[in-house]
This record gives C-alpha cells, sequence and structure tokens, in this order.
C-alpha cells in the first residue's frame, strides 16, 4: 500500500465485542489496517463481518452492549503545526476530548437517510448544531456556513432547503444534507457507512461522483463501507476484505481485482453479474451466475480454525478446520489470511 | 398552521352540536323526572304531596312538554341568554351554582397536570436512559404501584396519615371561614394551602402511567439513527438526549392532553367525594340521583365541551411539536 503518504489512523489488533444474554458476540476480532491521509479505502464484506462496528470503534460510539475490549487505534493529528497521537481507544466515550474530535475531526454518513436526520428538526438546524459545536461560530455565521456547505453538496434552492425537514426531500437530497453535515467541519477522515445503500442507481451515482469530487476539494481521507464491489472499483484506492470480524485481505483496488488470492475474495468476485454474460446462453459455455455455497456461521459459535473453511472451496482437511491461519504478505502491500494461499 | 386551527374549529361545531343533543337524551333516559323523585321522597318522610304545587312546578319547569321542544327551550336558553335553566333542587338558576366549581375543577386538574408532567418526563427519561438499573427498577416499581392503587383509597391513605401523624385538618379546599365567604386574595391563599392533598392523590395516578408512557416512548426513540447521527456529531449525550429523542417521544404525550384533562375532570369524582372537594363531580353526582335534570344535564354537557376542546388543543401542540402533521392538515 502506499507507504509514501502519512498515516491518518492506524487499527492495531482492534476488538470489540458485544455481551450478549446468549453468550458473547465477537463482532470486530483483531482487525488491523491503516488510513492514510487523503487517501481512499474501500472495506466491503457482507451483513454482520463487522464493517459497521469497526467504524463505530473509531468514533467510539459503539452502541450498549458492545465493547472495544482491546487492540488500539492510534489517530494522528496535526495541532498548529505539532504532531499529536491519541489512541481512540484509550478516551471515554463521553469526554470532551473524544467529542471534540467527533464530527468535527473524523466525520460519520450513515446508510439511511430517511432516519439518519431527526424527523422534528430543520436541515439547517442539524447542519448549524455541529458547525457551532466545533467552530464557536454564532447563529448567524453558523447558517451561512450551513448554507454554503448545502451549495457545495449541489443542493437546490440552499437558502430554501436550510429551512425544510427531512421528509420534505427526496432520498438523494437528505444523503446530500447528511453529507453536507458531515463535512461542515471540515474533517480529515469521513466515514461513509453504505452512503448509498438506500439510494436507486441514478441517484447512488451522482452521491458517488459528489463524494469524490468533494475530496478533490477538500483532500480529506474517506473510510468508504460497502458490499457492493462495483462501488469499490469505482470509488476506492486500497481496499480491505472483512468476513467474521477479521481483515482476510488487503490490496489496492487493482490488485484485489485482478490478483485476489483469498477463496472469500474470489467467491465475492465471481458473484458480480457482468453486463453480456446472460445466464439464458448456458448452452454457448455460459455459466450460472456464482453464489458462495452454505450461510454465514452462527456467531455465537464460530466454527474452528479459519472461520471461512466451511464454505471454502480450497479447504485443507486437518489443516483449515484446525489451524487459525495468521495475515501473511504474499506481495508488497497486499496480504492475506489464508493457509491455502501460503505457498503463492 | 393559521388554516389548520380555523378547519380544526370548525370540526367543532358540528360535534358540539351532537354532543349537546346526547346529553340531553342521556339526562331525560332514567324513568320518572325530578318531581316524581320529589314527590316519593316527600311521602317516604311523611309530609303531604300538595298535587297543586307540584302541578305548577311542572307547568314552571315545562316538564309535561315533549322532549325537543325542552331541548330547544334549554339550548336558546344558552346560546340567547347565558340561560342554563333552573335547578329544581337547590332552587337556584344553574348558572350561579356551577361556574365556580367548574373553574375550581379546571384548575385543580390543570395543576395536577403540570406537577404529574413536571415528575413524570424527568423521570421517565431517567429511567430510559439507565435502563434496568436500580433506580429505573425502584421507579418501575413505585409507578406500577401508583398505576394500580385506586385514587380514593390513595385519598384516604393521605388524608389519615396528614391527621394522624401531622395533625392537619384535611379535606375540602377552604377552610371554614372562607367556604361561603366571596372570592377573594386571602381565599384564594387559603385555597392554595389545601390544595396539596388533592394535587397529590390526583397527580399520583397520572403520574405513574405517565412515568410508564415517557419511559417506553423514549426508549423506542434511543437507538434510532437520527440519535447516533447526533452522537457521531460529537454533540454531549445529556444534551442530546432532550433534543432529539425525547422531543420525538413527547409526541404521543401531546396527543393525550385532550383525555388526560377530560378523564381527570370527570374521573375523580370519587377522590371529590372522599375528600369533600367542592368541585364539580360531587355535585353531577347528586344531581344525577335526585334527577336534577338542567343541573346535571349542564354539568355533562361542559365536561364534553371540555374534552373536545382539550382535543383542540392537542391537535394544534402536535402541528407546533411535529412538522410533519403540520403538512398534512
Amino acid at each position: 500500500m502506499n507507504n509514501n503518504r502519512e498515516r491518518l489512523v492506524e487499527i492495531k489488533n482492534l476488538q470489540t465485542y458485544f455481551f450478549l444474554d446468549e453468550g458473547t458476540v465477537r463482532a470486530v476480532d483483531g482487525v488491523d489496517f491503516n488510513i492514510h491521509r487523503g487517501e481512499t479505502l474501500g472495506v466491503v464484506g457482507e451483513s454482520g463481518c463487522g464493517k459497521s462496528v469497526t467504524a463505530r470503534s473509531i468514533l467510539n460510539i459503539v452502541p450498549k452492549p458492545g465493547k472495544t475490549v482491546g487492540g488500539e487505534i492510534l489517530y494522528h493529528r496535526k495541532v498548529k503545526g505539532v504532531e499529536q497521537t491519541i489512541d481512540l481507544t484509550k478516551l471515554a466515550p463521553q469526554s470532551s476530548e473524544m467529542r471534540n474530535i467527533r464530527g468535527a475531526e473524523i466525520a460519520m454518513v450513515f446508510q439511511e437517510p430517511m432516519t439518519s436526520l431527526s424527523p422534528v428538526h430543520t436541515i439547517g438546524n442539524q447542519i448549524c448544531e455541529a458547525i457551532r459545536l466545533h467552530q464557536g461560530l454564532d447563529q448567524a455565521a453558523a447558517r451561512e456556513l450551513a448554507i454554503d456547505m448545502l451549495a457545495l453538496v449541489g443542493m437546490p434552492l440552499p437558502n430554501r432547503t436550510i429551512d425544510q425537514y427531512a421528509h420534505q426531500l427526496s432520498g438523494g437530497m437528505r444523503q446530500r444534507a447528511m453529507i453536507a453535515m458531515a463535512l461542515s467541519c471540515h474533517p480529515s477522515l469521513l466515514i461513509a457507512d453504505e452512503p448509498t445503500t438506500a439510494l436507486d442507481v441514478t441517484t447512488e451515482a451522482q452521491i458517488l461522483k459528489l463524494m469524490r469530487q468533494l475530496q478533490d476539494e477538500l483532500g480529506m481521507a474517506i473510510m468508504y463501507i460497502t458490499h457492493n464491489l462495483g462501488v469499490i472499483a469505482q470509488m476506492t484506492e486500497n481496499v480491505v476484505v472483512m468476513y467474521m470480524g477479521k481483515v482476510v485481505e488487503q490490496a489496492d483496488v487493482d490488485t484485489l481485482f485482478y490478483d485476489p488470492q483469498h477463496p472469500y475474495t474470489r467467491a465475492l468476485l465471481q458473484s458480480i453479474p457482468r453486463l453480456g454474460q446472460k445466464t439464458a446462453r448456458r448452452g454457448a459455455g455460459q455459466r450460472r451466475l456464482a453464489s458462495i455455497r452454505g450461510m454465514v456461521p452462527d456467531p455465537y459459535a464460530l466454527p474452528k480454525g479459519c472461520s471461512f473453511h466451511p464454505r471454502c472451496s480450497q479447504m485443507i482437511a486437518g489443516e483449515c478446520d484446525q489451524i487459525e491461519p495468521q495475515m501473511i504478505e504474499v506481495a508488497p502491500g497486499h496480504k492475506v489470511r489464508c493457509l491455502a494461499c501460503t505457498g503463492v | 398552521m393559521l388554516g389548520y386551527i380555523l378547519r380544526r374549529i370548525g370540526m367543532m361545531i358540528p360535534t358540539l352540536i351532537v354532543i349537546s343533543m346526547l346529553s340531553f337524551i342521556i339526562i331525560q333516559l332514567p324513568p320518572g323526572d325530578y318531581l316524581t323523585s320529589y314527590a316519593a321522597s316527600l311521602r317516604a318522610t311523611g309530609d303531604a304531596v300538595d298535587e297543586a304545587e307540584l302541578e305548577s312546578l311542572r307547568e314552571r319547569y315545562g316538564l309535561g312538554q315533549p322532549i325537543y321542544v325542552q331541548y330547544y327551550k334549554w339550548m336558546s336558553g344558552i346560546l340567547l341568554r347565558g340561560d342554563w335553566g333552573q335547578s329544581m333542587e337547590w332552587r337556584k338558576p344553574v348558572k350561579e351554582l356551577i361556574w365556580e366549581r367548574m373553574a375550581l375543577t379546571v384548575f385543580l386538574s390543570l395543576v395536577a397536570v403540570s406537577v404529574s408532567w413536571f415528575i413524570a418526563i424527568p423521570v421517565g427519561v431517567f429511567s430510559a436512559t439507565h435502563q434496568y438499573s436500580i433506580p429505573d427498577y425502584i421507579f418501575s416499581a413505585i409507578s406500577f404501584i401508583g398505576a394500580g392503587t385506586p385514587g380514593f383509597m390513595i385519598a384516604l391513605v393521605v388524608m389519615l396519615v396528614a391527621m394522624r401523624q401531622f395533625g392537619l385538618n384535611v379535606g375540602g379546599l377552604f377552610s371554614e371561614e372562607y367556604i361561603l365567604a366571596p372570592w377573594s386574595w386571602d381565599k384564594f391563599v387559603d385555597m392554595l394551602k389545601h390544595l396539596w392533598i388533592p394535587v397529590i392523590v390526583i397527580a399520583f395516578e397520572s403520574t405513574a402511567g405517565s412515568i410508564r408512557t415517557t419511559r417506553a416512548n423514549v426508549l423506542d426513540e434511543l437507538n434510532k439513527p437520527y440519535v447516533e447521527t447526533a452522537r457521531a456529531k460529537g454533540v454531549k449525550e445529556s444534551k442530546l438526549v432532550w433534543k432529539y429523542p425525547v422531543r420525538v417521544a413527547m409526541n404521543p404525550f401531546f396527543s393525550t392532553v385532550g383525555w388526560t384533562l377530560a378523564s381527570l375532570i370527570g374521573g375523580q369524582t370519587l377522590v371529590a367525594v372522599v375528600l369533600g372537594l367542592q368541585t364539580n363531580g360531587p355535585m353531577m353526582l347528586r344531581a344525577l340521583r335526585s334527577q336534577d335534570m338542567y343541573l346535571a344535564g349542564s354539568f355533562l354537557f361542559l365536561v364534553s365541551v371540555l374534552t373536545v376542546i382539550g382535543t383542540l388543543i392537542s391537535d394544534i401542540l402536535l402541528a407546533w411539536i411535529d412538522p410533519r402533521i403540520r403538512m398534512e392538515g
């Protein structure tokens, strides 16, 4: 991976568990990866693989009964030209230090723009709240900045939209408002948790374009969480693939798409439908769209060894179901957690 | 917003007309009238019944006329002259009897609702944000006891404790010397001194229910994504709870203002009898039993009107706090 860029966030062996009556769910279980300044990092995986919990661990807003129980999240910031490193996992979730980072230096855009905005407050009220909180501006100045932000994200008639409520806007407009809110304090990292999943494809394309354009203008890093590999290909430079709370493969986007190593990554890539590859033409040498066999294992009873082995086509009996694989670097910047890939 | 309110007020008029008819019909439903029960009570005490007097009274109150004529006379009296008819038992115009009692009742109910909300909302929010903590269990236990104990029972217990333990003169809303005195500042102060027992008793029951409602509503909202958005913005937890989930959780609360008031005004009769309050409940109960129809009918009608007004108030409140409702209006 691009080691030539400065590191912004280093996640080291992060463990976030949920303590439920039924047992402990290891939602994030030893995740390592880095986010560099100005980089777009994609985090991809099935539902429940720990992508969103990783993001919430960075912001220290893991909902109860979840808790970060181990590991480090080192956040490198520059305050008036002086470098500082803070371990976010060591800060209390309610401490003023943590709250000053949240929304100001690390901001987040959520999946569901309808429910992620308050139904009883105007868009402007919610954007100004963030601005006033972190920039200490008065009401009038905050409002002006909020209008500027709405204009920046391409909101039509920002002067009027600012006084509207979420239910008066379309899905795409709501997500633009969310992005305006997240970017209003110029964060150095924007976490986007499936920001376009709830939108239709045309709107999705507009929002993706907007985010790329804003990144060029504002220069923040983006951690882009999605289960959509098409979006990963379009948006990101480096990719982290997660499965059952662990990173299973990590590479730059081209390597990942053209030379995937982990059987899970390969299976994911094979399950993307391609235009011109109609299943109806199976007779002419075409196959059905591949799917990964089996189900995501029960989070309370993870299989022994590699958690993917019951679904894996390259499973080595007696090894994969016994030994937990370690992360190995198969090429510079390309890491895989798989016993079968050791001998590449 | 103004159009919405005007539309709602317009919708009240037909409702009120129907209510006035229903009140009158209900009052007329029991067999006989005031004069038959008056004659019966005279006979029971062994007094002679003067048929000529009964006849003149029947003539005077128009009791022999068909029901729609009586209704028309009553309604036109109210609307044109503010005349609510005569109370047969008290031998006084109804309007001289009811207003002070209605005013006291409404005042008492408003104070009780305010006290109840003032306690219930913070406690409910605390219970929700500290779900399954020890204080939450304690508040829950208290509120279940409150919701499960009848008001008159609480009234008896409070009276007993106040009298035995503290030697206080309880019962009624006024000291003896003020009961019949005209309104003055001293009388008002005297009333405030007596007010706390009825307020505690009436508020206790509704507080219990309100704590449960607030707790459940806030819990529903607490994990909604918009709360997480606020948290991710770095807003202080204590601040964001009041700004976002509590604000939304208050909606069902305000929508019940209408019947909370009505049920307080109508439902505290037993408590009022036990505590000897000069509110409408005991007087209405007596009027119903003696078939003093204009007095009972006027009370019934006024309480219904208050319910309709309460509903209007809760509609306006809802539209004011929830922009989604304003749109549809």
